[in-house]
């Protein structure tokens, strides 16, 4: 499966920083402990560079396909559908006080 | 004798040879028996089975065509009222309080829910072992991997612990556990089944299909699952259309004519040498069907991987974002800030894996690396839909192992991502493209099963259903169990 | 100035449809939290988006009455980041194809000639829910019934001069979205805010300063207010050699000043991607063509058209298409009564004295355009005087029924019929022969005692020309 596993053993990403491995931690909220940074900049490394072999395709001119078929939107009409769900949407909710979500104290 | 099959089951339960209380009885005892080794099962609903299956006796239950048949749903389909879990920590403890489009309608036509069935994590892996919930066991050989990630529904159905289950396939997350527990794995078109109240890994890829024992059940279900639903944007406004009828009274030569393309690239050395002997035997099986083999090339396929792992991270990244700890599911306790609540959650709730998809999908989304990666990435998808676009313009039929090899250890690859991704190149393909695909049991190698995966034009499930199940006329591999494994019922 | 003012405005309008902008979830203001977020609204798993239509052809309305162009072809995009009100961890927004590109609103600081205010864009995006930061001790609650309401953000080009510019440009497109029937425009409920970039440069400098960004001024005035000081601000440490830090900012209005938002990220990385849930929403020539149909005269179109055909001077043009209520009240009552400036004076002049009195909208009328026309029909034709039709449509709005009525039961219908009044006229000079000697020996200043006296026999209701002329005569 030679031509399929070209990408296979690819050169790890350099330009994967310790730095952005922690900035894109951050915008996705993953708590990284202390402990698992360095094997996890190796993965990611690894990762990248093997889905890197993409950027020498030449794709001048070509639509990205971010839909795989071929739709338009679809327009509903504007009618009220939905009624209260709280109680039942609340049941699953970790804290809630007067009906309302409680989440630690934001300072804007 | 009762075929322990969808279309077996409904005859029996119709001739009367066997009532739905007798045959989920026997379906929970298999379960209570095996699932403890499997743990194919995450959540059983036993009692309301069973309630439900005494409706279906006493004829109350309408008479739709799953009518008294217990099956089981992949715990990615939300389900009023019976825990789902996506097998994440983050939603050990949810309950949603409504029906996926795909529960809602299957229920509609009659089937029982029996359980939900253990899975990757958020459907990602290829092996059921980023489960939060643990390692589904192959029933082949209980030290292999049934493939993942619908893993759980494979094994549960390869044991004969319920006839049939649902599954979702993103990269392939049908077809390869299907392949590799003996099973017919079917994937529709994108679009084909609706998505709604289905949790989101990849949502440009995700679809809902099934895994059952032949041709014939995957259109059945099909049936019942397919059609356009107004609650999910990009749904096909297409009606769903009767899938098993077209399958009837097929015999004799019954692909003459239909042009089947092998993939050319697929048949390299990456592909292990017996598996490949299998495949060049499936092909001269289809040929005595009267189909036309030839061989086919889609020059971009190679890429598919890649493209897959950036585009399913990337849009998992912004799907999983939901899990905050805010509204539903796991919230870690000790948070003193709103940014500690989400981390602490984040990381006490997701596994190894989803952690590494969101941090890759969010990195290339992010500013100064969107164009060069997930723009690139998709631009490539495209190519290489437009490959497959041309190479049906020759056959009706692509054909391809589903698997480079049978089932694998567990533990096996667990620890190298990459060789774990590479496992998916033959059926990602087909999700990229957003065509029907299935993978159909087609022998054995050392005594573990192996696929054979046929993909159509978009929308043509038919096409795709009548030659598995021609296939299947012809061969009996779809007919073998486990060792030690039987049909709960109907055995003489 | 030291400095020129550079200002762009993103204003974020509420359109009013019944449901959510992608959920069958009610939109209407008030309910108790989080009883009108549905599943799609929280982001529970696996639900997903479903368009409005009417949402998408308000934006196209206003893509119309701003001479914007539609595009056939947008897309909606994920914007993402984490935040307590916002259910998914991204908001469903357009960003590379909005629905709306360009198009101009006109801006007028009163005083001063209206200028043309060029529009970037507009894109309709879903609202996030609200977080309530007083409602309980040392947390913050989390209300979503906001979550999901559909937005249209309306992008100004930075071509504002002044803070006072800036809240007429808001007012500009308030008047714009309420007129044309795409929001309530119910500020105090917040349906239209607005964000305000903001730089100083000294003037004939080619390049831009570098701006900050204040959020959520949800009134004309805070605009107004909030640039002010912001300004101050600005100018105070270029004065003083520093830079400005490129920044978001908050408007503390009992301290009537700005400080910097305390959010980590000041430098957000949306990762802005189409988003895989929602197809690219195409309009077909035909929807425009029908929504081009419906829509109404314009506020500046019409304003022209009041000065050209009715005379009207330019500022009470302007104060009767404050809003299409007022216009179409005003119109309807001229065209009752045929006499557009009349019924200019008495909408601007009496109506408006007695709505402000009441606090009620021209919608809410105690008294109808066409009631009013009666009323001053009554004036026009001479059966009623001038001062008696103020104390008329006093009793009008007090709810004691139409003018005729009115007139009728109080007896207040003029008389200018001669017959009748030279009788009383008679009576009069008979009564006051002293005074008609004076005058008749040159004393003109009596005249008017007698005509006081001729009204007075007729209770105020004779024509007091005639009352004039007859009585000249007869002097």
């Amino acid at each position: 499966m030679n031509n399929l596993q070209t990408p296979g053993n690819p050169k790890p990403a350099e330009d994967f920083s310790d730095e952005e491995l922690l900035r894109v931690a951050q915008l996705t909220r993953l708590g990284l402990e202390e402990g698992e940074k360095e094997e996890l900049i190796s993965t990611l490394r690894r990762i990248i560079g093997f889905v890197q072999v993409l950027q020498q395709l030449d794709t001048g001119g070509v639509e990205p396909m971010v839909h795989p078929l071929d739709l338009v939107l679809p327009l509903r009409a504007d009618e009220v559908t939905e009624t209260d769900v709280r109680a039942d949407a609340q049941a699953c909710a970790p804290d809630v006080v007067d009906g309302l979500y409680r989440v630690p104290k934001v300072i804007e | 004798m009762i075929d322990f099959s969808l279309c077996g089951l409904r005859r029996a339960l119709d001739a009367g040879d066997i009532g739905s209380v007798e045959l989920t009885q026997a379906c929970l005892d298999r379960i209570e028996e095996r699932n403890s080794e499997l743990n194919a099962f995450l959540t059983v609903c036993g009692e309301t089975a069973l309630d439900e299956a005494r409706r279906a006796d006493a004829g109350r239950a309408g008479g739709g065509p799953l009518a008294g048949i217990p099956i089981a749903h992949k715990d990615i389909f939300c389900t009023r009222g019976v825990r789902t879990t996506a097998g994440s920590r983050i939603l050990d403890n949810f309950v949603p309080p409504y029906d996926a489009t795909v529960v809602e309608r299957l229920a509609q036509a009659g089937a029982l829910l029996i359980g939900k069935t253990n899975m990757d994590e958020f459907a990602m892996g290829s092996s059921n072992e980023t489960s939060y919930a643990g390692p589904v066991r192959n029933p082949w050989n209980l030290s292999r991997s049934p493939g993942g990630s619908s893993g759980g529904s494979a094994a549960a159905v390869a044991a004969g612990l319920v006839p049939a289950a649902t599954g979702t396939d993103t990269g392939g997350s049908v077809r390869q556990p299907a392949a590799l527990c003996g099973l017919t794995g079917f994937r529709p078109s994108y679009g084909r089944v609706s998505r709604y109240g289905m949790i989101a890994f990849a949502s440009s890829l995700d679809q809902a299909g099934s895994i059952t024992r032949t041709a014939e059940d995957a259109a059945m279900l099909l049936d019942s699952m397919a059609g356009h639903d107004p609650r999910d944007s990009t749904s096909a406004e297409r009606d769903g259309e009767d899938y098993s009828g077209p399958l009837q009274g097929l015999k004799g030569k019954a692909l003459k004519g239909v042009r089947v393309g092998i993939v050319k690239e697929f048949m390299d050395e990456g592909l292990e040498a017996r598996c490949r002997q299998v495949f060049l035997d499936n092909m001269e099986t289809l040929r005595g069907l009267g189909a036309v083999v030839t061989e086919v090339s889609l020059p971009r396929l190679p890429l598919s991987v890649p493209v897959y792992y950036v585009v399913a991270p990337a849009e998992c990244s912004s799907n999983l974002s939901r899990f905050d700890g805010v509204r539903f599911g796991l919230r870690e306790a000790g948070a003193d800030s709103l940014d500690e609540l989400y981390t602490r959650t984040r990381r006490a709730g997701f596994g190894e894996e989803v952690r590494r998809r969101i941090l890759v999908g969010g990195w290339v989304l992010s500013k100064g690396y969107f164009d060069a990666y997930y723009l690139q990435a998709q631009r490539v998808r495209r190519l290489l839909a437009a490959d497959f676009t041309k190479a049906f313009e020759t056959v009706d039929l692509l054909a391809g192992p589903t698997a480079p090899a049978p089932a694998f250890g567990i533990g096996e690859k667990i620890d190298d991502p990459i060789q774990m991704y590479l496992n998916d190149v033959y059926t990602i393909g087909a999700s990229l493209a957003g065509i029907p695909a299935i993978s159909i049991p087609a022998g054995t190698v050392d005594g573990l099963p192996v696929g054979l995966q046929l993909m159509g034009r978009p929308f043509a499930e038919t096409d795709v259903l009548r030659a598995a199940h021609a296939y299947q006329l012809e061969t009996d591999w779809h007919r073998l169990w486990p060792p030690g494994a039987s049909a709960p019922v109907g055995e003489a | 100035m030291e400095f020129d003012v550079v200002i762009g405005l993103e204003i974020h309008v509420q359109l009013a449809t019944r449901s959510k902008m992608f959920s069958g979830a009610s939109t209407v203001f008030g309910a108790s939290p989080n009883t009108q977020a549905c599943l799609v609204d929280l982001g529970f798993p696996g639900t997903l988006p479903v368009a409005n239509r009417e949402a998408v052809a308000m934006a196209a309305r206003f893509g119309l009455a701003t001479g914007g162009e539609i595009a056939r072809r947008s897309v909606f995009a994920r914007k993402n980041y984490f935040y307590p009100d916002l259910p998914k961890g991204y908001q469903i927004s357009q960003f590379e194809l909005p629905i709306v590109s360009g198009g101009s609103v006109e801006v007028a600081v009163p005083g001063t000639p209206p200028r043309q205010i060029e529009l970037t864009r507009a894109h309709l995006e879903e609202d996030a829910g609200k977080s309530l930061h007083d409602a309980m001790p040392n947390a913050t609650g989390v209300d979503l019934n906001r979550a999901g309401a559909p937005l249209l953000e309306i992008v100004t080009e930075p071509q504002l001069r002044s803070p006072e510019e800036a809240s007429a440009c808001m007012r500009g497109i308030h008047q714009l979205v309420t007129w044309i029937g795409i929001s309530d425009g119910a500020m105090q409920e917040g349906s239209l805010r607005c964000d305000a970039n903001i730089s100083l440069r000294k003037p004939g400098d080619a390049e831009l300063g570098t701006r900050t960004e204040i959020k959520n001024l949800n009134s004309f005035r805070f605009v107004e207010r909030a640039l002010h000081s912001e300004i101050l601000r600005q100018a105070d440490v270029l004065r003083q050699g520093g830079t400005i830090a490129q920044e978001t900012r908050l408007y503390d209005s009992g301290l009537d000043t700005t400080r910097p938002m305390r959010d980590k990220e000041q430098a957000n990385d949306y990762r802005y991607f189409p988003d895989p849930d929602l197809p690219p929403l195409a309009l077909e020539p035909g929807f425009l063509e029908d929504l081009r149909g419906t829509l109404p005269e314009l506020p500046q179109e019409r304003r022209a058209r009041f000065r050209s055909d009715y005379g009207l001077p330019a500022e009470d043009a302007r104060r009767l298409c404050e809003s299409r209520a007022a216009a179409d009240y005003f119109e309807a009552a001229g065209k009752a009564c045929g006499d557009m400036q009349l019924a200019a004076r008495w909408t601007s002049g009496e109506l408006a004295a007695a709505l402000n009195r009441d606090g009620l909208d021209i919608a809410d009328s105690r008294v109808s355009a066409g009631d009013l026309g009666v009323l001053l029909s009554r004036l026009r034709d001479g059966s009623l005087s001038g001062k008696l039709g103020k104390e008329v449509f006093q009793a009008m709005w007090a709810g004691e029924g139409s003018a005729d009525d009115i007139i009728k039961e109080r007896g207040l219908r003029q008389i200018s019929d001669a017959g009748a009044l030279e009788g009383v006229i008679d009576e009069v000079m008979a009564e006051h022969a002293e005074q008609v000697r004076q005058y008749r020996e040159g004393n003109t200043r009596v005249f008017g005692f007698l005509v006081g006296q001729v009204m007075r026999a007729t209770r105020g209701q004779a024509n007091p020309q005639i009352v004039n002329e007859l009585l000249r005569k007869r002097l």
